[in-house]
Order: C-alpha cells, then structure tokens, then sequence
C-alpha cells in the first residue's frame, strides 16, 4: 500500500500548481468557518462594548439592536468625564500603578540577578518560595491584610494599596525577570572583565542593556495586574474619593441598574483601553513564563 | 560555619561539585554577601505583606474576633472552635460543593474548548490563523472586571442582546441559580481560553510533522492520531494549564460578585471566595471567614503540589 502511494504522492506534489484550487478550498471550509466563528465570539463582546459607548441611550434601549454606531454620540464620554470621583479614580490608579511599577521592577531585578547570577545556599528554597506564593489566593488573604492594613491606619491609603499590590505582583516580576537575565549569558560579562572593566561596570554595559527589553516587558505585564485589580482596591480603599478606576466602575455599574449602558460602556472602554495596549505590546514576551520549558518535553 | 561559607559567584558547572568537598579544598573561600543582600528588599515586601498576612490569617481562624474585637476588646483564643462551626454549618459546605462544582466544569470547558482552539488554529491557513489570534489576543487582554461588566450588558434583563437572538424577552439570567452559573461559566470560559488555546497551539507545532503523517499512512483515523501523538505530547503542558485554571477557576471573586450585585441573590451563588469575604467583610466575623480562607488556602496548595511538581520536572529553577 505504501510502495503504491509514495511515488503517486510525489507525483502529486511535483503537480501541485496544477491541481485545481476548489478542491483545497473546499478542504478549508470548515476550518475557516470555525475561524470565523472563533474570531467573532472572542471580539464581539469587545465590538458590542465600544459599540455601546458610542450610541445614544434612546437607540441602546430599542428592542432590536443595531450593530452600527448611527448615529453615534460623544454624550456618553462627556458624562463619564463630568461623574463625580472619576477624575479622582484616574489618578489614583495611575498613582498606585507607577508606584507598583517601579518598586516592583527594581526589588525584582536585583532578586532576579541574586538569583540567577549566583549560586548560595538557600537559592533553591527562595525560587521554589517564589513559585508557591504566587499560588496563595489573594481572595483568602484580604481578611488578614484588611486587618493588618487597618492596624496600621493604612486603609483607604495609596501606601497601604501600593504596598499589597507590591507583595502579589513581585512573585511573578522575580520569575520572569530571572528568565530575562540568566538568558544574557555570563561569558559576555567574564569577557568583558578580563578586558579590565569591574564585575559592576560589565554587568551595566554588557547585561543590563541586553535585559532591557525584559525589564520593559515585565514592568508593562506589573502596570496591568495593578491597574486591573479589584478585589484588594474594593476592600482596601472603600471611601469614594480613594476608589480606584475598576472601584469606581463598579460602583458606576451598581448605581446605574441597568439604566446607563451607554455610560458604563464608555467607562470600561476608557479603563480597558492603556491595558489592551500595553497586553498587546509585550503578550509574547511574558506570557511564555508561565509554562516556559515545558514544551520541550 | 565553614561549610556553610561556601557562597560563590558560579564560574563553571564543577564549582557546584566542590562545594561538597570544601572542607578538604585548600583554598578557603571567602562568605559573598552579594547575593543575599540583592534579596533582602523582596523579601522583606513578601514576609511582610504575604507571610505575615499568612500568619495572621490562621491566628485570626483560631480567635474569636468580631464586632466587639474590631473596636479593640482582646482576642481571645478559642482553639479550633471556628473551624467546627463553619464544618458543622450547610452552608458552608453547599459553598463548597458549589465551588469545586463550578470550578470543574470551568476548567473541563475551558480546556477542551481551548485544545479545540488549538487544533483549529494548527489547520488555518497564515491569514486565516492570525486573525483569529488577534480575536483571541483581544479578549485575553480585557481585564476582569470589564469583562464581566460587558456579559452583563449582554445578558440584561431589557435590553441584553442575548434575550434578543435567544427570542427571549424579559429573560432574567441573573435571579436563577443555573442560569447566573450559566452566564458566570461563559465570562470564564471566554477569558480563559485564549491563554490555554496559545500555549497549546505553541506546544502543538514543536510535534514533529513526519510522526503524524507516518500515523496517517498507517491508517490511524484523526482521532486515534489526538489520542496516540498528540495528548502524549502535550500531556506536561496539560498538566500545568490543567493545575493552573483549576488554581484560577477555585478562587473565582470578580465575575460572580459583579454578577451578585446586579441580580440580587447572594445566598445561592456564594462561591468560596466570595463567602469568606461576606461573611468577615461584610458581616464582621473575621474568625469564621478567616477559618473558610485557611480552607481555601489548604485546598490551594494540595493543588499547587501538584502544579510544582509537573513545573520542576519541565524546568531546571
């Protein structure tokens, strides 16, 4: 059986550009459609929510839908823009999110090169400490921190929410930071020593330079877990001028009832959008950590 | 102390080897704090604000700590009294039924759909493959809270356009139990796929070609072909998605609280999560919602055992 289809099979392929294209077209048919069908139920809910915020609330209350923003309408923005706490949210969680950022990306990059530029006793056991945190549910934790955080009259604070988001956020930031730098390999830094530059100044011309990419990536992947979060922000800072963006929103999404779909859209396209961005920019980078190596086998 | 001073900066793979035999070595090497004092600031933001919260949490779950204890009356020690209760109250346990419940059709949804995903992404052609990874790409980005603020606008009540294409008018999905899972499960599942879809997808193109096609001349049916080639293959990474949405889809708290809000019932959509925050948060009884938490984390870390395990197989820490 295979004696027969081998030569046939190289014949075939040999005539490949004469073979007609319906019958491949017709092969794809199904994958395609599923395609299709995969693509519009992953956007359309993204599609819908834009969609929304653009439409008047007259046309969003109609009983058949309209899948085209006409007539479209800025009201929606202007109001979100005008409600009470939302300026004050922006900021906030820009606030907590560069504070996040920053202390996060320095503590772990100095964790990530302890970790992979050395070997000492008691490595392994922080890795693996590293790993099993990053499992501990922040959902159960919240009844201890709150109770922490109020101890320290840190509730309703921008240090106490920053500190939190600190702590869940660096597990991650050290994991896939040490990735970024054990990558650089140490032979560059030795060639450069013997060359007669200091172990410092190797390390800051010849690996941080070759990390960057890394530190940006990982800093983007930090500003997005903070800027995301919502449960710690919900119980951490409940007075309604130290909500948070995600906070405000809900709290916009409660009141509303059901009555200003225009207007909650409006605001989740606002919250969503730096995160799509910034998702979109460094996915590739960083979204390997979680199961890097695996696929080897 | 000696032995113990063996803290090196690593030049070659044999310096581990002499560090077993350092008391023997001539040279003495000197202690490198170097590496130690790069940990100390993470580790001091981790005890603080992860280990201690850890601490406190099972010291809370052994206390008697409500109202009175909030405004500064002594805690007193109560033993395991917190832990009887919540193991002697139904409710506790439909929370937790409901739970694994919940989490398992997610995660069986998630991951088969996202194999499915996988698979179909392997047959498209270039055009076809990279747009549906931009959909993908697009609905993994959004973040969690407006994801389900948006399924909300979709299955609303008046306006939702599912009761319009379902033909359903005035269908309120939020006030039924199953129904409130249903559109729970699908916010999920939604956000959960492209994470699993890429990683298998990636994991589906280091399979050598010529092992499938060889499988096909000898007559192996596509489905003989998945079970045969292709879940061996993937099985570690299988392994650690499975352990990683199982991880995930326990401690589920936006969706079902954003849900909660909106339609009203709490008392039968309580997921662990949520329950322990009602119950210390919302209703002061830090001890009892500190004993679920300390429930909650147990059942954690059995989970992540498991995903360590299957983790430090695949890669040298």
């Amino acid at each position: 059986m295979t004696a027969v289809l081998e030569p046939s099979g190289l014949e075939s392929s040999t005539l490949e550009p004469i073979v007609p294209r319906p019958r491949r077209r017709r092969r794809n048919l199904v994958p395609n459609l599923l395609g299709i069908l995969v693509f519009v139920v992953a956007t359309f809910p993204v599609y819908w929510m834009v969609l929304t915020s653009f439409r008047r609330g007259i046309d969003i209350q109609q009983p058949t839908p309209q899948f085209l923003p006409n007539p479209g309408t800025l009201a929606n923005y202007r109001k979100v823009f005008r409600r009470e706490f939302f300026w004050t949210a922006v900021k906030n969680s820009f606030t907590v999110t560069l504070i996040v950022l920053v202390l996060a990306l320095f503590i772990a990059f100095l964790a990530a090169v302890a970790v992979s530029r050395f070997r000492f006793r008691g490595r392994r056991a922080f890795v693996v400490a590293i790993l099993l945190v990053q499992m501990v549910p922040a959902e159960a934790l919240i009844i201890s921190l709150f109770r922490i955080l109020d101890g320290w009259r840190l509730i309703n604070t921008i240090a106490g929410l920053s500190l939190t988001y600190l702590a869940f956020v660096l597990p991650f930031t050290i994991w896939t930071l040490r990735g970024f730098v054990a990558n650089v390999p140490k032979e560059l830094e030795d060639a450069s020593m013997v060359d007669g530059s200091s172990r410092l100044r190797a390390f800051m011309t010849i690996t941080l330079p070759l990390v960057a990419p890394g530190l940006v990536a990982t800093g983007i992947f930090a500003f997005i877990q903070a800027w995301n979060e919502f449960i710690f922000a919900l119980v951490i800072m409940n007075r309604p001028e130290k909500q948070t963006l995600p906070v405000w929103l809900q709290a916009f999404n409660e009141g509303a009832r059901g009555t200003d779909w225009g207007g909650v859209m409006a605001g989740s396209t606002l919250m969503a959008i730096p995160v799509v961005i910034f998702f979109l920019l460094v996915q590739k980078r960083v979204a390997g950590g979680l199961t890097a190596g695996a696929v080897k086998g | 102390m000696a032995q113990s001073s063996t803290l090196e900066m690593e030049n070659s793979p044999s310096m581990e080897r002499t560090e077993h035999v350092d008391g023997i070595t001539p040279r003495r090497r000197r202690v490198q704090p170097l590496p130690y004092l790069l940990l100390v600031p993470a580790t001091a933001a981790l005890v603080l604000m992860l280990g201690y919260p850890i601490v406190r949490l099972l010291t809370l779950s052994l206390q008697e700590f409500g109202l009175k204890q909030q405004f500064g009356a002594a805690a007193d020690w109560v033993g395991l009294r917190n832990f009887r209760e919540i193991l002697h109250d139904p409710e506790f346990w439909a929370v937790l039924r409901r739970t694994i419940a919940f989490c398992a059709v997610n995660v069986v949804l998630t991951i088969s759909l996202g194999m499915a995903v996988a698979l179909l992404l392997q047959r498209l052609g270039k055009g076809m493959r990279l747009m549906t990874m931009i959909g993908l790409m697009l609905a993994w980005s959004m973040p969690a809270l407006t994801s389900t603020v948006i399924w909300q606008w979709i299955f609303d009540t008046q306006y939702g356009i599912a009761n319009w294409v379902l033909g359903r008018q005035g269908q309120s999905w939020l006030s039924n139990p199953l129904t409130f899972y249903f559109v729970a499960t699908i916010i999920v599942v939604w956000m959960g796929i492209p994470f699993v879809a890429f990683t298998l997808y990636a994991g589906l193109t280091q399979i050598p070609e010529e092992r499938m096609e060889a499988a096909a001349i000898d007559g192996a049916g596509a489905w003989q072909r998945f079970r045969d080639i292709v879940v061996p293959a993937l099985k570690p990474i299988l392994l650690i998605l499975t352990s990683l949405s199982v991880l995930w889809d326990f401690r589920v708290f936006t969706q079902v609280y954003v849900l909660q809000r909106a339609g009203g019932i709490t008392r039968d959509t309580n997921v662990l999560g949520v329950y322990a925050y009602r119950i210390s948060i919302g209703a002061n009884q830090f001890d009892k919602g500190a004993a679920v938490a300390i429930v909650m984390v147990g059942i954690t870390l059995l989970v992540t055992v498991f995903y360590l395990r299957s983790m430090t197989r695949q890669e040298e820490l």
